[in-house]
């Protein structure tokens, strides 16, 4: 049968194509690539921490892979790739529609993207930057790497992040099959709707004072130089104020995720559709809020301090609010577990911990105490590589099927998981205890007293690389001799499992009625 | 005579449909380019707020008589643009086709009347960066602060006026090469959306750089 996959085969066809799921795709294998590279990079880090002194790079390398590792993962693999990549995807189909608003547009966001990480890797090749990824002036405007290329790459970048979130939230708008409310949408959809304001609205802010930084490195205009009159606190704010909200962007959709994956293996309706829903606007909104909160120790009045600190904890009353809505969900459901079940059971249970540890943070005093150590590495990580990086492996693992129609191999699945688990929390609870000993982050050298539990970091490190590596290896045989994948290999009732796997250019064999809700599990499933 | 129908894309329902899908995304641009010279007029306000005094007499240093000028060239040219979207809603393409023309070569004029105010500025030995004769006569640091931002916020927005300018010629020229009828108006109101906001934008930078001159 002919689906979006096989209707055409060139290459051409690809890189030129309107069709909103293959370029899904394309966003999907460039991340992955990415997600690879800035695993290597991760991985080297560790390894130069295996001893206290020098073990394998120079000191200049090692705040150039720090950096890099931070970019990378952050603008090329964490933003974009469940908007760009599942939301381009699944969106328009959830939505019963033929695509997003703009198709063309969409392309050009893939090539954008395309072209930010060219600028990026350019910048890295080659004296590479050595700023951090948060690329703070003074020091940022006057290092002799290369900062500009990267800069501008991640300039570039946010014009995609852009593109896509008034695609996706006009999609949301005019695309909705007849019939279908606001109240009616897949969950996933309100995340992608959440995620989207974010993007637009942060994501213009951040670009304006990178391109700032630009035009001090290159041309020094010295706008944040104290030395001639410049203060580099404005930058700090105007910074944190994209990229506070953007550690939304990087988990909005991956709840959205969650929500998803959680209804369709209990086949429950979800403990409360509305809360959900409501509680990712509470989080885009307050985020854009608490901004001051990475900026505690840069010089700032105590009662801001505490405003910004009462306001950060806001968060983790939406964000509880979800929490305790999937688990509602999972009790006395028919629960099937299965590989994306398990990686959303370590989501939640690195969630939480990351959670609980940011509201720690988020308390003044505490943070005097822990800010630029490991434990602050630590807390981040567990939000953008427990939380983030598991919903990613969960959503793909969930909807290969849909995707690639061909079903995963469950052992091994569930195998890569357990690793991916066992490796995350091997690297990064050590992180903890080191920070709140004292260690500080992007060191080179660190004291002798601290080496055992960074030695079990690195350990761990290997187990999780490994289990990303056995993740990519069995998902990329099971296109070769995975078992053909039926339309709806979960008996889920959202609307994606409705049309074959894998869908038709036109996502549906004929124009798609909806006449029960995509949660409505006390109904039966209809015919498609 | 032929007034061209816009082409329904095979993904939307009908016409109305497609024209508030492609109204509301240049809604959303808007607000992201509202946020990008948000982070702007927060620099300046926070500079401001360091150096209010210099910020003064630098603002008092800026030709008045220019900056209102453009003010009054813009504001004339989104008076035309506005009349082009009735002229086109009322079917008279040629009027409409006039008056788009019209409006582009208001955002022409503007940005020869601002390359002017620069060229005068650098003949002064003005330029980014704290460089130039002026700031060896004037070596407190915020003159230079103040310089790098007014050719920072204003080079911005010139950069949206030609963007502008050039989308306005191809739209004028559209409507003329297709013959394009009332069914199209919503394509000319978009860029007109754009426009307007470019118009607006102006609206904040004349005051912070030319009328804040007095002190308080
Ligand atoms: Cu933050």
């Amino acid at each position: 049968m002919k689906n979006y996959l096989n209707c055409e085969t060139t290459i051409w066809s690809w890189l030129s194509t309107k069709d909103h799921k293959r370029i899904g795709v394309m966003f999907l294998v460039s991340v992955t690539l990415f997600l690879l590279v800035g695993g290597v990079f991760a991985l080297i880090l560790r390894l130069e921490h295996l001893t206290p002194g020098p073990t394998l790079v120079s000191p200049n390398m090692y705040n150039q892979l720090f950096t890099l590792h931070g970019v990378v993962m952050v603008w090329l693999f964490l933003i974009p790739a469940i908007p760009a990549g599942f939301g381009n995807f699944f969106l328009p189909i959830m939505l019963g529609a033929k695509d997003v608003a703009f198709p063309r547009l969409n392309l050009a966001s893939l090539y954008i993207f395309w072209i930010g990480a060219i600028l990026t890797i350019y910048g890295v090749l080659d004296r590479a930057a050595d700023t951090g990824w948060t690329f703070y002036p003074p020091y940022s405007s006057q290092t002799y790497t290369k900062a500009t290329p990267v800069l501008l790459g991640v300039f570039v970048l946010g014009w995609s992040t852009i593109i896509t979130g008034v695609n996706f939230i006009t999609t949301i708008h005019t695309l909705r099959a007849k019939g279908m409310r606001f109240m009616d949408m897949p969950l996933f959809a309100w995340a992608l709707y959440g995620v989207s304001i974010i993007q637009i609205l942060g994501t213009p802010v951040l670009g304006i004072i990178l391109l700032m930084v630009v035009m001090d490195h290159s041309f020094d205009w010295g706008l944040f130089d104290p030395a001639r009159g410049g203060d580099p606190l404005i930058y700090q704010h105007l910074f944190w104020f994209y990229s506070h909200p953007a550690v939304y962007i990087m988990i909005l959709p991956p709840m959205g995720v969650v929500s998803e994956i959680v209804t369709s293996m209990a086949h429950k309706n979800p403990l409360s559709y509305k809360a959900i829903a409501y509680s990712t606007f509470g989080i885009a909104f307050v985020g854009f809020l608490t901004w001051g909160h990475h900026m505690f120790t840069s010089g700032m009045s105590e009662l801001n301090a505490g405003i910004f600190g009462i306001l950060s904890m806001g968060v983790a009353v939406f964000s509880a609010i979800k929490v305790f809505t999937w688990t509602g969900t999972l009790y006395r459901g028919s629960v099937w577990i299965r590989t994306p079940l398990v990686y959303i059971f370590a989501f939640l249970f690195l969630f939480i911990f990351g959670g609980m540890t940011g509201v720690a943070v988020a308390a003044t005093s505490l943070d005097v105490h822990w800010h630029d150590t490991y434990f602050v590495v630590a807390h981040f990580h567990f939000i953008m590589v427990g939380a983030s990086l598991t919903a990613f492996l969960a959503a793909l693992h969930y909807w290969w099927p849909k995707i690639t129609g061909k079903m995963y191999f469950e052992g091994w699945g569930v195998a890569g998981a357990i690793l991916v688990f066992l490796g995350f929390v091997g690297t990064f609870f050590p992180q903890f205890l080191l920070g709140n000993a004292g260690m500080p982050r992007r060191y080179y050298h660190y004291s002798e007293q601290f080496q055992a539990l960074n030695v079990l970091s690195t350990a761990g490190s290997w187990v999780l690389a490994l289990g990303l590596l056995l993740v990519l290896v069995t998902l990329i045989w099971s296109l070769v001799a995975g078992e053909k994948a039926p339309a709806n290999p979960w008996n889920s009732r959202s609307y994606e499992w409705m049309t074959p796997s894998p869908p038709p250019k036109e996502n549906f064999p004929e124009t798609p009625r909806f006449v029960r809700g995509p949660y409505d599990y006390h109904l039966p499933l209809e015919p498609p | 005579m032929n007034l061209a129908v816009p082409k329904l894309q095979h993904h939307f329902e009908d016409l109305p449909k497609q024209a508030h899908a492609a109204r509301l995304g240049m809604w959303l641009f808007l607000a992201s380019e509202a946020l990008f010279f948000s982070g702007l007029f927060t620099l300046y306000a926070a500079y401001r707020a360091h150096y209010p005094e210099i910020f003064r007499e630098g603002v008092a240093h800026n030709d008045l008589v220019l900056g209102t000028v453009n003010t009054f060239i813009l504001l004339t040219g989104s008076l035309f643009l506005s009349l082009a979207l009735w002229a086109l809603r009322a079917a008279r393409r040629a009027l409409s086709v006039l008056l788009t023309a019209a409006t582009g070569l208001a955002g022409l004029v503007y940005l020869i009347i601002k390359a002017t105010e620069w060229a005068h500025h650098m003949a002064e030995g003005i330029f980014p960066g704290g460089r130039g004769r002026f700031f060896v006569e004037n070596p407190e640091p915020a003159w230079a602060i103040f310089y790098t931002s007014y050719y920072g916020l204003t080079g911005f927005h010139a950069i949206h006026v030609t963007v502008g300018v050039g989308i306005l010629a191809w739209t004028a020229w559209w409507m003329h090469r297709e013959r394009v009828g009332p069914a199209a108006a919503y394509k000319l109101a978009i860029v007109g959306l754009y426009w307007h906001f470019v118009d607006i934008v102006w609206l904040f930078l004349w005051p912070l750089f030319y009328l804040l001159r007095n002190p308080a």
